[in-house]
Protein backbone atom coordinates (compact mmCIF):
# COMPACT_ATOMS: atom_id res chain seq x y z
CA UNK A 1 0.00 0.00 0.00
CA UNK A 2 1.54 3.22 -1.11
CA UNK A 3 1.10 6.57 0.07
CA UNK A 4 1.64 9.52 -1.80
CA UNK A 5 2.14 13.02 0.38
CA UNK A 6 2.01 15.48 -2.40
CA UNK A 7 4.89 18.00 -2.46
CA UNK A 8 4.30 21.17 -4.70
CA UNK A 9 6.46 23.51 -2.75
CA UNK A 10 4.36 24.76 0.35
CA UNK A 11 6.11 24.11 3.36
CA UNK A 12 8.04 21.59 5.27
CA UNK A 13 7.14 18.02 4.31
CA UNK A 14 9.36 16.70 6.59
CA UNK A 15 7.14 16.23 9.77
CA UNK A 16 4.08 15.40 7.39
CA UNK A 17 5.95 12.41 6.48
CA UNK A 18 7.82 11.35 9.76
CA UNK A 19 4.23 10.97 11.20
CA UNK A 20 2.96 9.05 8.48
CA UNK A 21 6.22 6.89 8.89
CA UNK A 22 5.60 6.60 12.45
CA UNK A 23 1.74 5.67 12.24
CA UNK A 24 2.86 3.37 9.59
CA UNK A 25 5.54 1.08 11.92
CA UNK A 26 3.25 1.84 15.14
CA UNK A 27 0.14 0.57 13.15
CA UNK A 28 1.93 -2.68 11.36
CA UNK A 29 1.06 -1.40 8.27
CA UNK A 30 2.32 -2.41 5.21
CA UNK A 31 3.48 0.45 2.37
CA UNK A 32 6.14 3.06 1.91
CA UNK A 33 5.49 6.75 2.20
CA UNK A 34 6.41 8.73 -0.91
CA UNK A 35 6.63 12.35 -1.17
CA UNK A 36 6.24 13.62 -4.32
CA UNK A 37 5.86 16.15 -6.92
CA UNK A 38 5.26 13.57 -10.02
CA UNK A 39 1.61 12.88 -10.91
CA UNK A 40 2.67 9.20 -12.03
CA UNK A 41 3.30 8.38 -8.89
CA UNK A 42 0.20 9.74 -7.41
CA UNK A 43 -1.65 8.16 -10.10
CA UNK A 44 -0.22 5.12 -8.99
CA UNK A 45 -0.72 5.39 -4.68
CA UNK A 46 -3.01 3.81 -2.97
CA UNK A 47 -4.00 6.95 -0.87
CA UNK A 48 -3.41 10.64 -1.33
CA UNK A 49 -2.24 13.21 1.05
CA UNK A 50 -2.43 16.88 0.02
CA UNK A 51 -0.51 18.68 2.91
CA UNK A 52 -0.60 22.41 2.59
CA UNK A 53 0.40 25.97 4.63
CA UNK A 54 0.57 29.54 3.58
CA UNK A 55 -2.42 31.36 1.34
CA UNK A 56 -5.08 29.09 -0.38
CA UNK A 57 -4.13 30.88 -3.93
CA UNK A 58 -0.67 30.69 -3.67
CA UNK A 59 -0.69 26.75 -2.84
CA UNK A 60 -3.31 26.31 -5.92
CA UNK A 61 -1.17 27.90 -7.82
CA UNK A 62 1.75 25.74 -6.68
CA UNK A 63 -0.24 22.68 -7.36
CA UNK A 64 -1.39 24.10 -11.03
CA UNK A 65 2.31 24.43 -11.68
CA UNK A 66 3.03 20.54 -11.39
CA UNK A 67 2.72 19.08 -15.05
CA UNK A 68 -0.17 16.29 -14.84
CA UNK A 69 -1.17 16.64 -11.03
CA UNK A 70 -4.39 17.84 -11.38
CA UNK A 71 -5.35 15.70 -14.03
CA UNK A 72 -3.69 12.89 -11.74
CA UNK A 73 -5.40 13.65 -8.55
CA UNK A 74 -8.79 14.45 -10.11
CA UNK A 75 -8.86 10.92 -11.77
CA UNK A 76 -7.32 9.18 -8.42
CA UNK A 77 -9.96 11.33 -6.24
CA UNK A 78 -13.12 11.64 -8.06
CA UNK A 79 -13.00 8.42 -11.16
CA UNK A 80 -10.80 5.92 -9.19
CA UNK A 81 -12.25 6.59 -5.46
CA UNK A 82 -9.02 6.07 -3.77
CA UNK A 83 -8.65 7.64 -0.19
CA UNK A 84 -7.78 11.17 -0.03
CA UNK A 85 -6.66 13.20 3.12
CA UNK A 86 -6.10 16.99 2.60
CA UNK A 87 -4.53 19.06 5.57
CA UNK A 88 -5.22 22.31 6.74
CA UNK A 89 -4.58 24.53 2.87
CA UNK A 90 -4.50 20.83 1.31
CA UNK A 91 -8.06 20.44 2.99
CA UNK A 92 -9.46 24.07 2.26
CA UNK A 93 -8.76 23.60 -1.37
CA UNK A 94 -11.31 21.08 -1.92
CA UNK A 95 -13.89 23.94 -1.60
CA UNK A 96 -15.63 26.14 -4.83
CA UNK A 97 -13.61 29.17 -3.78
CA UNK A 98 -11.20 30.71 -1.28
CA UNK A 99 -11.73 34.69 -0.35
CA UNK A 100 -7.95 34.80 0.60
CA UNK A 101 -6.38 37.67 -1.13
CA UNK A 102 -8.92 38.46 -3.75
CA UNK A 103 -10.02 34.65 -3.90
CA UNK A 104 -9.10 31.65 -5.82
CA UNK A 105 -10.88 28.74 -7.26
CA UNK A 106 -10.76 25.59 -5.31
CA UNK A 107 -11.64 21.88 -6.59
CA UNK A 108 -14.74 22.16 -6.14
CA UNK A 109 -14.82 18.42 -4.50
CA UNK A 110 -17.18 19.46 -1.50
CA UNK A 111 -19.35 22.31 -1.75
CA UNK A 112 -18.59 25.17 0.12
CA UNK A 113 -16.26 28.43 0.47
CA UNK A 114 -12.99 29.59 2.85
CA UNK A 115 -13.78 32.45 4.26
CA UNK A 116 -11.60 34.59 6.87
CA UNK A 117 -12.11 33.70 10.64
CA UNK A 118 -14.52 36.01 12.46
CA UNK A 119 -15.08 35.10 15.93
CA UNK A 120 -18.09 36.44 17.73
CA UNK A 121 -16.31 37.65 20.40
CA UNK A 122 -13.80 40.27 19.33
CA UNK A 123 -11.22 39.39 22.09
CA UNK A 124 -10.19 36.13 20.07
CA UNK A 125 -6.94 36.35 18.32
CA UNK A 126 -6.55 36.08 14.57
CA UNK A 127 -4.70 33.29 13.29
CA UNK A 128 -6.61 30.75 15.86
CA UNK A 129 -3.38 29.09 17.02
CA UNK A 130 -3.05 26.53 19.53
CA UNK A 131 -4.66 23.14 20.93
CA UNK A 132 -8.57 23.15 20.59
CA UNK A 133 -10.69 20.20 21.68
CA UNK A 134 -12.85 18.67 18.67
CA UNK A 135 -16.39 18.20 18.67
CA UNK A 136 -17.06 14.90 16.49
CA UNK A 137 -21.04 14.44 14.72
CA UNK A 138 -22.67 11.77 15.61
CA UNK A 139 -20.82 11.04 18.94
CA UNK A 140 -22.88 9.54 20.94
CA UNK A 141 -25.14 8.27 18.79
CA UNK A 142 -25.61 5.00 16.69
CA UNK A 143 -22.11 3.49 16.22
CA UNK A 144 -21.85 4.29 12.90
CA UNK A 145 -22.57 7.83 13.20
CA UNK A 146 -19.02 8.67 13.43
CA UNK A 147 -16.53 8.60 10.98
CA UNK A 148 -14.35 5.81 10.51
CA UNK A 149 -11.14 8.19 10.44
CA UNK A 150 -12.26 10.14 13.87
CA UNK A 151 -12.75 6.60 15.84
CA UNK A 152 -11.35 6.55 18.77
CA UNK A 153 -11.08 10.14 19.05
CA UNK A 154 -12.67 10.96 22.34
CA UNK A 155 -14.75 14.06 23.08
CA UNK A 156 -12.22 16.78 24.38
CA UNK A 157 -9.18 15.50 22.35
CA UNK A 158 -7.41 18.23 21.63
CA UNK A 159 -5.23 18.64 18.19
CA UNK A 160 -3.37 21.30 16.58
CA UNK A 161 -4.68 24.52 14.84
CA UNK A 162 -3.17 27.62 12.95
CA UNK A 163 -5.15 29.84 10.14
CA UNK A 164 -6.68 32.83 9.70
CA UNK A 165 -9.42 31.08 6.88
CA UNK A 166 -11.80 28.75 7.79
CA UNK A 167 -13.73 26.08 5.63
CA UNK A 168 -17.79 27.01 5.59
CA UNK A 169 -19.20 23.58 4.20
CA UNK A 170 -23.04 24.20 1.84
CA UNK A 171 -23.95 21.23 3.54
CA UNK A 172 -23.73 20.52 7.44
CA UNK A 173 -23.24 16.70 6.40
CA UNK A 174 -20.28 17.37 5.11
CA UNK A 175 -18.56 18.81 8.49
CA UNK A 176 -17.56 15.89 10.34
CA UNK A 177 -15.93 18.09 13.37
CA UNK A 178 -15.85 21.14 14.76
CA UNK A 179 -14.17 23.30 17.18
CA UNK A 180 -15.16 25.91 18.78
CA UNK A 181 -13.75 29.50 18.29
CA UNK A 182 -16.53 32.25 18.71
CA UNK A 183 -18.75 30.12 17.13
CA UNK A 184 -18.17 26.66 15.55
CA UNK A 185 -15.41 26.57 13.14
CA UNK A 186 -15.33 23.28 10.71
CA UNK A 187 -11.92 20.99 12.31
CA UNK A 188 -13.05 17.60 9.81
CA UNK A 189 -14.75 17.70 6.66
CA UNK A 190 -15.43 14.91 3.88
CA UNK A 191 -17.63 12.81 1.92
CA UNK A 192 -17.33 9.53 0.48
CA UNK A 193 -13.46 8.64 -0.17
CA UNK A 194 -12.07 12.03 0.82
CA UNK A 195 -11.91 13.80 4.07
CA UNK A 196 -9.81 16.93 5.14
CA UNK A 197 -8.65 18.31 8.22
CA UNK A 198 -7.91 22.36 9.29
CA UNK A 199 -5.66 21.26 12.01
CA UNK A 200 -1.86 19.59 11.78
CA UNK A 201 -2.46 15.54 12.91
CA UNK A 202 1.26 15.63 12.24
CA UNK A 203 1.65 18.32 14.94
CA UNK A 204 -1.01 17.29 17.43
CA UNK A 205 0.94 14.28 19.14
CA UNK A 206 -0.15 11.16 20.03
CA UNK A 207 -4.18 12.23 18.58
CA UNK A 208 -2.78 13.17 15.69
CA UNK A 209 -0.60 9.97 15.01
CA UNK A 210 -4.55 8.08 16.09
CA UNK A 211 -6.00 10.12 13.33
CA UNK A 212 -3.43 9.03 10.95
CA UNK A 213 -3.58 5.28 11.61
CA UNK A 214 -7.24 5.70 11.12
CA UNK A 215 -6.60 7.20 7.70
CA UNK A 216 -4.00 4.76 6.77
CA UNK A 217 -6.75 1.77 7.71
CA UNK A 218 -9.58 3.71 5.98
CA UNK A 219 -11.56 1.58 3.38
CA UNK A 220 -14.90 4.12 2.03
CA UNK B 1 -12.31 26.06 23.31
CA UNK B 2 -8.80 27.30 22.30
CA UNK B 3 -6.22 26.69 25.34
CA UNK B 4 -3.45 28.84 26.31
CA UNK B 5 -0.23 27.22 25.72
CA UNK B 6 2.56 26.40 28.23
CA UNK B 7 6.04 26.65 26.10
CA UNK B 8 9.37 25.60 27.24
CA UNK B 9 12.22 27.22 25.62
CA UNK B 10 16.24 25.52 25.06
CA UNK B 11 18.73 27.57 24.64
CA UNK B 12 20.86 25.97 21.99
CA UNK B 13 24.65 26.67 21.28
CA UNK B 14 26.57 24.87 18.63
CA UNK B 15 24.05 22.48 18.44
CA UNK B 16 24.07 21.75 22.16
CA UNK B 17 21.72 22.82 24.89
CA UNK B 18 23.10 25.34 27.04
CA UNK B 19 20.10 25.96 29.26
CA UNK B 20 18.37 22.50 29.56
CA UNK B 21 16.70 20.16 32.00
CA UNK B 22 19.41 18.72 34.20
CA UNK B 23 17.81 15.12 35.09
CA UNK B 24 19.98 11.96 36.46
CA UNK B 25 18.07 9.93 33.48
CA UNK B 26 19.18 11.65 30.46
CA UNK B 27 21.75 9.60 28.60
CA UNK B 28 22.85 12.89 27.17
CA UNK B 29 21.51 16.27 29.08
CA UNK B 30 23.06 18.29 25.77
CA UNK B 31 21.56 16.66 23.40
CA UNK B 32 18.54 19.33 22.05
CA UNK B 33 16.58 16.31 20.73
CA UNK B 34 16.75 14.47 23.49
CA UNK B 35 14.69 17.71 25.76
CA UNK B 36 12.93 17.95 22.98
CA UNK B 37 11.05 14.33 23.59
CA UNK B 38 11.36 14.46 27.11
CA UNK B 39 9.02 17.82 26.79
CA UNK B 40 7.25 16.13 23.71
CA UNK B 41 6.19 13.21 26.47
CA UNK B 42 5.22 15.47 28.69
CA UNK B 43 2.84 17.49 26.89
CA UNK B 44 4.30 20.35 26.01
CA UNK B 45 2.28 22.53 23.86
CA UNK B 46 4.73 23.87 21.68
CA UNK B 47 8.26 23.94 21.71
CA UNK B 48 10.84 26.89 21.11
CA UNK B 49 14.52 26.46 20.47
CA UNK B 50 17.10 30.14 20.87
CA UNK B 51 20.00 28.85 18.58
CA UNK B 52 22.81 31.71 20.86
CA UNK B 53 25.53 30.44 17.90
CA UNK B 54 27.54 33.03 17.96
CA UNK B 55 30.58 31.62 15.28
CA UNK B 56 29.14 32.26 11.79
CA UNK B 57 30.93 28.48 11.20
CA UNK B 58 28.83 26.68 13.46
CA UNK B 59 25.32 27.79 12.65
CA UNK B 60 24.26 24.97 10.27
CA UNK B 61 24.21 23.19 13.50
CA UNK B 62 20.91 24.43 14.03
CA UNK B 63 19.44 22.73 10.95
CA UNK B 64 20.93 19.70 11.89
CA UNK B 65 19.15 19.45 15.13
CA UNK B 66 15.80 20.83 13.97
CA UNK B 67 15.99 18.09 11.28
CA UNK B 68 15.85 15.42 14.45
CA UNK B 69 13.89 16.65 16.64
CA UNK B 70 11.09 16.90 13.39
CA UNK B 71 11.42 13.49 13.22
CA UNK B 72 10.81 12.07 16.51
CA UNK B 73 8.54 15.31 18.17
CA UNK B 74 4.86 15.63 16.28
CA UNK B 75 4.33 19.23 18.20
CA UNK B 76 4.57 22.51 16.86
CA UNK B 77 8.48 23.88 17.04
CA UNK B 78 10.01 27.35 16.45
CA UNK B 79 13.31 28.20 16.45
CA UNK B 80 14.82 31.60 16.60
CA UNK B 81 18.42 33.48 17.11
CA UNK B 82 20.49 34.80 14.04
CA UNK B 83 17.62 34.81 11.29
CA UNK B 84 18.62 37.36 8.97
CA UNK B 85 16.67 36.55 5.44
CA UNK B 86 14.09 35.04 3.58
CA UNK B 87 16.41 32.38 2.73
CA UNK B 88 17.58 31.65 6.75
CA UNK B 89 13.61 31.26 7.40
CA UNK B 90 13.24 28.56 4.66
CA UNK B 91 16.22 26.77 5.79
CA UNK B 92 14.54 26.44 8.88
CA UNK B 93 11.16 25.74 7.55
CA UNK B 94 12.66 23.13 5.46
CA UNK B 95 14.26 21.60 7.92
CA UNK B 96 10.86 21.09 9.99
CA UNK B 97 10.73 24.39 11.74
CA UNK B 98 7.04 25.26 11.74
CA UNK B 99 7.70 29.05 12.83
CA UNK B 100 10.44 30.81 12.56
CA UNK B 101 11.32 34.03 15.03
CA UNK B 102 12.79 37.08 13.70
CA UNK B 103 14.22 40.38 16.32
CA UNK B 104 17.17 42.03 15.14
CA UNK B 105 16.95 41.38 11.32
CA UNK B 106 13.37 42.89 11.31
CA UNK B 107 14.24 46.02 13.06
CA UNK B 108 17.00 46.60 10.77
CA UNK B 109 14.77 46.17 7.37
CA UNK B 110 10.94 45.78 8.43
CA UNK B 111 10.30 44.45 5.02
CA UNK B 112 11.72 41.43 5.33
CA UNK B 113 8.71 40.32 7.62
CA UNK B 114 6.49 41.27 4.67
CA UNK B 115 8.64 39.31 1.88
CA UNK B 116 9.07 36.60 4.41
CA UNK B 117 4.95 36.38 5.59
CA UNK B 118 3.84 36.56 1.96
CA UNK B 119 6.49 33.74 1.08
CA UNK B 120 5.58 31.23 3.99
CA UNK B 121 2.55 32.77 5.48
CA UNK B 122 1.68 34.64 8.37
CA UNK B 123 1.27 31.47 10.35
CA UNK B 124 5.03 30.56 11.00
CA UNK B 125 6.36 34.27 11.31
CA UNK B 126 6.73 35.09 14.77
CA UNK B 127 8.53 38.24 15.86
CA UNK B 128 10.46 38.30 18.92
CA UNK B 129 9.94 41.83 20.80
CA UNK B 130 12.56 42.02 23.45
CA UNK B 131 11.70 45.02 25.09
CA UNK B 132 12.64 47.40 28.02
CA UNK B 133 11.05 49.96 30.43
CA UNK B 134 11.43 53.46 29.51
CA UNK B 135 8.81 55.15 32.06
CA UNK B 136 5.33 54.40 33.09
CA UNK B 137 3.67 52.48 30.06
CA UNK B 138 6.12 53.19 27.50
CA UNK B 139 8.54 50.26 26.35
CA UNK B 140 11.74 50.35 24.12
CA UNK B 141 12.46 47.69 21.63
CA UNK B 142 16.26 46.42 22.05
CA UNK B 143 18.19 43.90 19.63
CA UNK B 144 21.35 41.55 19.32
CA UNK B 145 19.70 39.71 22.99
CA UNK B 146 18.66 42.38 24.75
CA UNK B 147 22.25 44.57 24.44
CA UNK B 148 21.31 47.34 21.59
CA UNK B 149 18.83 50.21 22.50
CA UNK B 150 16.92 51.30 19.38
CA UNK B 151 15.05 54.02 20.18
CA UNK B 152 11.48 52.53 18.80
CA UNK B 153 8.60 52.04 21.20
CA UNK B 154 7.39 48.31 21.33
CA UNK B 155 4.05 48.67 21.12
CA UNK B 156 3.99 50.78 18.16
CA UNK B 157 6.78 48.13 16.77
CA UNK B 158 4.59 45.52 17.22
CA UNK B 159 1.63 47.27 15.81
CA UNK B 160 4.06 47.50 12.48
CA UNK B 161 5.05 44.17 12.87
CA UNK B 162 1.03 42.77 12.67
CA UNK B 163 0.51 45.25 10.07
CA UNK B 164 3.73 43.91 7.69
CA UNK B 165 2.20 39.69 8.18
CA UNK B 166 3.89 38.87 11.35
CA UNK B 167 1.64 35.55 13.12
CA UNK B 168 2.58 36.26 16.24
CA UNK B 169 4.43 38.17 18.76
CA UNK B 170 7.04 36.51 21.46
CA UNK B 171 7.45 39.41 23.92
CA UNK B 172 10.49 39.42 26.20
CA UNK B 173 10.85 41.57 28.96
CA UNK B 174 14.47 42.60 29.38
CA UNK B 175 13.76 44.16 33.14
CA UNK B 176 12.31 40.60 33.97
CA UNK B 177 14.19 37.88 32.33
CA UNK B 178 16.59 35.99 34.33
CA UNK B 179 15.12 37.64 37.48
CA UNK B 180 12.17 35.25 38.19
CA UNK B 181 9.80 37.89 39.48
CA UNK B 182 7.19 36.95 36.91
CA UNK B 183 6.53 38.50 33.50
CA UNK B 184 6.32 42.47 33.01
CA UNK B 185 2.37 42.32 33.25
CA UNK B 186 1.94 45.98 32.31
CA UNK B 187 4.16 45.47 28.68
CA UNK B 188 2.59 42.00 27.60
CA UNK B 189 -1.40 43.70 28.82
CA UNK B 190 -0.64 46.86 26.57
CA UNK B 191 0.38 45.16 23.65
CA UNK B 192 -1.61 42.06 23.38
CA UNK B 193 -4.72 43.87 24.23
CA UNK B 194 -3.32 46.67 20.75
CA UNK B 195 -3.33 43.86 18.34
CA UNK B 196 -5.46 41.12 16.95
CA UNK B 197 -2.73 38.40 16.38
CA UNK B 198 -1.30 36.11 19.18
CA UNK B 199 1.17 37.17 22.39
CA UNK B 200 4.00 35.09 24.30
CA UNK B 201 4.83 36.01 27.56
CA UNK B 202 8.19 35.74 27.93
CA UNK B 203 10.93 36.94 30.49
CA UNK B 204 11.02 36.59 34.48
CA UNK B 205 8.91 33.56 35.51
CA UNK B 206 9.93 32.27 38.82
CA UNK B 207 6.63 30.22 39.71
CA UNK B 208 3.73 28.87 38.38
CA UNK B 209 1.52 31.96 39.86
CA UNK B 210 3.50 33.86 37.22
CA UNK B 211 2.11 31.96 34.25
CA UNK B 212 -1.11 32.30 35.67
CA UNK B 213 -0.88 35.95 35.51
CA UNK B 214 0.28 36.35 32.59
CA UNK B 215 -2.56 34.69 30.96
CA UNK B 216 -5.04 36.46 33.03
CA UNK B 217 -3.71 39.80 33.60
CA UNK B 218 -1.38 39.72 30.71
CA UNK B 219 -3.93 38.69 28.27
CA UNK B 220 -1.26 36.65 26.79
CA UNK B 221 -2.41 33.48 24.44
CA UNK B 222 1.07 31.45 25.51
CA UNK B 223 3.59 31.67 28.47
CA UNK B 224 6.81 30.80 27.61
CA UNK B 225 9.54 29.33 30.06
CA UNK B 226 12.92 28.17 30.83
CA UNK B 227 14.73 27.62 33.77
CA UNK B 228 11.33 26.99 35.74
CA UNK B 229 11.12 23.56 34.00
CA UNK B 230 14.77 22.69 32.93
CA UNK B 231 15.80 22.73 36.81
CA UNK B 232 13.30 20.26 37.68
CA UNK B 233 11.56 22.16 39.86
CA UNK B 234 7.82 21.91 37.95
CA UNK B 235 7.32 19.83 35.34
CA UNK B 236 5.18 20.99 32.42
CA UNK B 237 1.93 18.99 34.39
CA UNK B 238 2.41 21.02 36.93
CA UNK B 239 2.26 23.60 35.41
CA UNK B 240 -1.15 23.12 33.69
CA UNK B 241 -2.82 21.73 36.48
CA UNK B 242 -1.92 24.78 38.57
CA UNK B 243 -3.23 26.98 35.65
CA UNK B 244 -6.26 25.13 35.55
CA UNK B 245 -7.28 25.67 39.01
CA UNK B 246 -6.90 28.90 38.47
CA UNK B 247 -9.81 28.75 36.08
CA UNK B 248 -7.50 29.13 32.93
CA UNK B 249 -8.75 26.68 30.26
CA UNK B 250 -4.90 24.56 29.36
CA UNK B 251 -5.09 21.29 27.89
CA UNK B 252 -4.63 18.21 30.38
Amino acid sequence: MTTAIIDYGSGNLRSAAKAFERATAEAGLPGPIHVTSSAEVVAAADRIVLPGVGAFGNCRAGLGALPGMWDALEDAVIHKGRPFLGICVGMQLMADRGLEHGGADGFGWIAGEVRPLDPSCSQLKVPHMGWNDLQVNGEGQADDAVHPVLAEISPGDHVYFVHSFGFVCAHAKHRLAHVDYGGPVSAVIGRDNMIGTQFHPEKSQAVGLKFIENFLRWRP
Amino acid sequence: MLKARVIPCLDVKDGRVVKGINFVDLRDAGDPVEQARIYDAAGADELCFLDITASSDNRDTIFDVVRRTAEQCFMPLTVGGGVRSVDNVRDLLLSGADKVAINTAAVHRPELVREAAEKFGSQCIVIAVDAKSTGPGRWEVFTHGGREPTGIDAVAWARKMETLGAGEILLTSMDRDGTRQGFDIPATQTIADALSIPVIASGGVGNLDHLVAGIRKGHASAVLAASIFHFGEHTIGDAKAHMAAAGIPVRL
